[in-house]
């Protein structure tokens, strides 16, 4: 018999429950934030500062064009935070992953606040561009529909007094909602928008001046950074807050027997 | 610099935003971390 087969690799949801213990979580996660949190303020400080004041003029749009170092990484974060949510969500629903609960619910704000910025930045670009704020545009009304989910879902997750319902409902909303970023993502070619085409795509060259791409590749690495760091200390945060709730109940649970038999 | 409101209001709340998400993280942590400091056993033995 072949040696492989006796020390057969474990099934995936056991080594994804190897990081579940809360304490691992804590003493790993200590260990790398220091570094991520500096890591994501560099390189967002390197790409902004690059975007703002040496990154050239557009000869159409002029500085204008440099809203695009904040516009493009939060619409990036936007869909790929509500992904993330629902990557949690099935851990969740699967393999009732304890952590994934709480990364979910800790996603949500974040990634509501990413998808505010968005939305707000666009505005500001638009308003000189195209001379309104808004537009009921399909790129623009998809992305008004993933805040709106969030929202949902952050609002679901505390709207019970059993957290564990909450969890379970936020997760269905989660993963119904995955239906809207290929909807995001390929508005812009299925209908006729205002909103431009892709700039960068995974199969062509970019159509963007490549003194643009690199602080623009550059502010979305340090996003990407910032918004882990960020969703890392309020998990962190919310089991410690788990943990403080166990003890009180336990205490509580004790005090009362305690009082039933004297 | 052209549309400089416009450029300045979109790096503002680029910065700001996160900066107060990272604020309330670090409240939140460090408010945990003394509570559970006064009521969990473990961490009067050194654990997390």
């Amino acid at each position: 018999m072949d040696s492989r087969t006796l020390t057969a690799s474990p099934p995936p949801g056991r080594s994804l429950h190897r990081f579940a213990n809360p304490g691992r979580f804590l003493r790993l996660s200590g260990a790398v934030l220091p570094w991520l949190s500096a890591a994501a303020v560099l390189v967002t400080g390197i790409g902004l500062i690059w975007g703002l004041f040496f990154a050239p003029a557009d000869w159409q749009q002029g500085d204008a064009v440099r809203i695009m170092y904040v516009h493009v990484p939060s619409a990036w974060l936007a869909s790929a935070g509500y992904l993330s949510l629902a990557i949690c969500s099935v851990l969740s629903l699967v393999w009732r992953h304890p952590l994934a609960d709480l990364a979910a619910a800790e996603i949500g704000p974040v990634g509501a606040g990413f998808t505010a910025v968005c939305l707000a930045t666009g505005s500001l670009w638009g308003k000189p561009m195209w001379g309104a704020w808004w537009v009921w545009d399909a790129r623009l009304t998809s992305v008004l529909v993933l805040f709106f989910l969030y929202l949902g879902h952050v609002a679901l997750v505390r709207a019970f007094d059993d957290p564990t319902r909450g969890y379970r409902a936020g997760a269905i909303l989660a993963l119904v909602g995955v239906v809207n970023l290929p909807v995001i993502k390929f508005s812009v070619d299925w209908w006729n928008t205002l909103h431009q085409p892709a700039s960068i795509s995974l199969t062509g060259a970019p159509s963007m001046y490549i003194g643009m791409l690199w602080p623009l590749f550059i502010c979305a690495v340090g996003y990407t950074l910032v918004f882990a760091a960020i969703v890392t200390a309020r998990t962190r945060a919310a089991v410690m807050e788990r943990r403080i709730r166990g003890l009180l109940m336990a205490r509580a649970a004790t005090d009362a027997s305690r009082e039933q038999t004297s | 610099m052209t549309h400089l409101p416009f450029v300045a209001a979109a790096y503002a709340m680029g910065i700001l935003l996160p900066l107060a998400f990272a604020v309330d993280a670090f409240r939140r942590t460090g408010a945990a971390r003394r509570k559970l400091a006064a009521i969990d056993p473990r961490q009067n033995r050194g654990g997390v």
